[in-house]
């Protein structure tokens, strides 16, 4: 019987057409929009983790408290003891110190007066290759002009920035600043090269120095504004940073000290939480959107092709099968079409989502004034949830659409769907 | 029932909703057909044939009376059961043909086998010797699309008598056939009757059925106005 079935689908290009035409449609978006999500969504999450947040992140309690001011004076103290420590934790994980600070950029002109000034975000990063920032950071990839800096007071500054103050390099700037403990500081870098991230709020300000030379700068040695976790992998595992965060966390619970240090794991930070959640629910909303415009289309497309097969309908019951075999076998024939097209726009919508994963799409012009951490070339990224996914509004709506047009079969006499054959 | 009594009708009513009102299509409607038969409805446009063909084949019910057949009470069956009674012991025969347009030759006679659930072997052999009946046994791979109007109703004669049912209901089987493929089916019918004793009731008006017919019922407005049977025209 399901073979009979098969055969007609395929054969009526008409009762077939249009709603596998649908379902493609349907599925195609479904699976485009959900890798779409994923990759911005997963983008996001990795470029917030390599250039700001970790996979976890520690710092004191007080300066979590004012994350979002960056202040100096809270930041954590005795790095190499604490760094040892959670080796021990977790031995896989790499754990990086960094130092975020701002300061103010003064260039001078030839005679030693100032020829601009700007505020800037400063970052100090560890350049030796054991601590593997520079591949982190993309450093190297994202150089536009000159070199890392590799001497002493050697900075790097974005490269828009730079074209703003009419820098080259070997220029000498003067970041002025604060030290940790409140004093006034003045730092001559060279300045060895500009960099540019794709991301818009790196890119607008960034000054990016050796964090040896900021710990001096900034009277901060064996302290760091944070010190981060990265996974092994490097990807990043939403109940692996929270153990390991609880755990950590837990072992100084009986701590009061404001400066006692705090892991925090990336979802916790910078509301990545809701953004993660949201992306989540925003691809459940896209498949339950679907499902509901495919099912009234497909309804509709099933009530027109249902008129059109009342006669088969009435001839069917004639032959002696019941109402509800025929509308069993029209819901097969519906899961069927619903299979076939499903198969086709998922692969139509893989093929689709290729492309914008290898290439992406530019957005930077609509993030001029973001200071997310958002890359500005968007890109898909093709999970093994977009092989299936289209599976569920696909075969759903063209099932529902199907139920809801067939209703019909049994709302009207059989001698009045038989009559429908005389007409 | 007694002897051999396939179907009997007693004071069968059948009323039709219109508008507001009702509308009486079948009035104590009184008749008796015996197993074997070969008798045909005859009546004007609208006298109630189609109705009344109907109540036989239990596509629908009477408002009143009683519509026996095969031993069974038409008024009482569940949609399920009047099925299950179509499927097996009744084959339907439409002006229109109504084969169904995607499947072939072979599948449209091989369809309510199918939903018998009849294994394969069985049924390939039945459907192959209904078409042979037939003479449709070059036609076995077309499509109803690539038939004559007469090479359908033979198709559609096929798929109904595919399942060897006691009753064979014809509502004007000849309508839209030339005068040389009426004859053509009307011969194979009376074949079946011979051959298979399958009983045929027509709903006709069409004056080259109508000479077949061993019974004549005429039909107007909904009651029976005559009902006399003929002395087979040949013995052939
Ligand atoms: N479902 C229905 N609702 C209302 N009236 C109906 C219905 N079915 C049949 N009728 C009416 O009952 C009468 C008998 O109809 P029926 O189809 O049995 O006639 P018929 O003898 O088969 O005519 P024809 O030779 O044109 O096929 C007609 O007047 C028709 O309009
Ligand atoms: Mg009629």
């Amino acid at each position: 019987m399901i073979k009979f079935l098969f055969k007609g689908v395929i054969r009526d290009s008409h009762r077939s057409r249009f709603p596998i035409i649908i379902v493609i449609i349907g599925v195609l978006l479904t699976v485009l929009g959900s890798c779409w999500l994923k990759g911005v969504m997963g983008d996001m999450v990795d470029f917030n983790a390599r250039y700001y947040t970790g996979h976890v992140k520690v710092v004191t309690r007080a300066f979590a408290e004012n994350l979002d001011q960056m202040p100096l004076d809270l930041a954590l103290v005795d790095i190499a003891s604490l760094k040892q420590e959670l080796s021990g934790l977790a031995p896989d994980m790499q754990w990086i110190s960094r130092i975020r600070f701002g300061g103010l950029l003064d260039v001078p002109d030839a005679k030693g007066e100032t020829r601009a000034q700007g505020p800037v975000m400063g970052l100090a990063v560890d350049f030796s290759p054991e601590s593997g920032e520079v591949s982190r950071l993309n450093i190297a990839k994202s150089l536009v002009a000159g070199r890392l800096p590799l001497n002493q007071d050697e900075a790097l500054i974005s490269h828009e920035l730079a074209g703003k103050m009419a820098l080259e390099p070997g220029d000498v700037v003067t970041l002025i600043g604060s030290t940790m403990y409140g004093g006034l500081t003045m730092t001559n870098y060279r300045f060895a090269g500009t960099v540019r991230f794709g991301i818009h709020a790196m890119d607008r300000g960034a000054v990016i120095v050796r964090l040896e030379d900021a710990r001096m700068a900034l009277d901060m040695d064996d302290a760091a504004t944070a010190i981060l976790g990265y996974f092994g992998g490097g990807r990043y595992s939403e109940t692996r940073a929270q153990n390991l965060s609880d755990r950590f966390n837990a072992s100084l619970a009986g701590e009061k000290d404001e400066f006692s240090p705090q892991m925090m794991p990336l979802s916790r930070q910078d509301g990545l939480h809701e953004w993660i959640e949201y992306a989540g629910s925003m691809s459940g909303m896209l498949v339950t959107l679907f499902v509901l415009v495919m099912s009234l289309v497909l309804w509709n497309a099933g009530l027109l092709g249902g008129l059109r097969r009342y006669g088969e309908v009435g001839v069917r019951l004639a032959i002696g099968e019941h109402k509800g075999h025929i509308y069993r076998s029209m819901i097969g024939e519906s899961v069927l079409i619903g299979l076939m097209g499903s198969l086709l726009g998922t692969l139509a919508g893989l093929a689709a989502a290729w492309p914008l994963e290898r290439y992406g799409i530019d957005m930077g012009f609509a993030m001029q004034n973001t200071t997310m951490m958002i890359p500005t070339v968007f890109r898909a990224r093709i999970t093994p949830e977009a092989y299936y996914i289209g599976f569920f509004p696909g075969l759903f709506s063209t099932v529902l659409g199907t139920s809801l047009s067939g209703i019909g079969i049994y709302k009207r006499q059989t001698a009045q769907l038989f009559k429908e054959l005389e007409t | 029932m007694q002897n051999n009594t396939i179907v009997q009708l007693d004071g069968v009513v059948k009323r039709f909703p219109v508008g507001r009102g009702q509308f009486t299509a079948l009035k104590d409607i009184n008749l008796k057909f015996k197993a074997g038969e070969f008798s045909g409805l005859v009546g004007p446009s609208g006298s109630g044939k189609t109705t009344l063909l109907n109540i036989i084949g239990s596509l629908d019910g009477p408002s009143e009376g009683h519509a026996r057949v095969l031993d069974r009470a038409v008024e009482n069956l569940s949609h399920r059961e009047a099925a299950e009674l179509r499927n097996y012991h009744i084959g339907f025969i439409f002006q229109t043909y109504n084969l169904l347009p995607v499947y072939t030759v072979f599948e449209n006679v091989e369809f309510p086998l199918l939903l018998q659930k009849m294994e394969k072997s069985k049924r390939e052999k039945a459907v192959m010797d209904a078409l042979e009946w037939l003479g449709l046994t070059d036609k076995v791979n077309s499509r109803p699309a690539q038939l004559s109007g007469g090479e359908c109703q033979r198709v559609a004669i096929a798929r109904a008598m595919v399942k060897r049912p006691e009753i064979l209901l014809a509502d004007e089987p000849t309508a839209n056939l030339d005068s040389a493929n009426s004859h053509h089916i009307l011969k194979a019918m009376v074949r079946l009757n011979r051959d298979l004793k399958t009983t045929f009731i027509f709903a006709t008006h069409d004056a080259k059925v109508i000479k077949y017919l061993r019974r004549k019922i005429v039909l107007e407005d909904g009651s029976v106005t005559k009902d006399e049977k003929k002395e087979p025209r040949s013995k052939s």
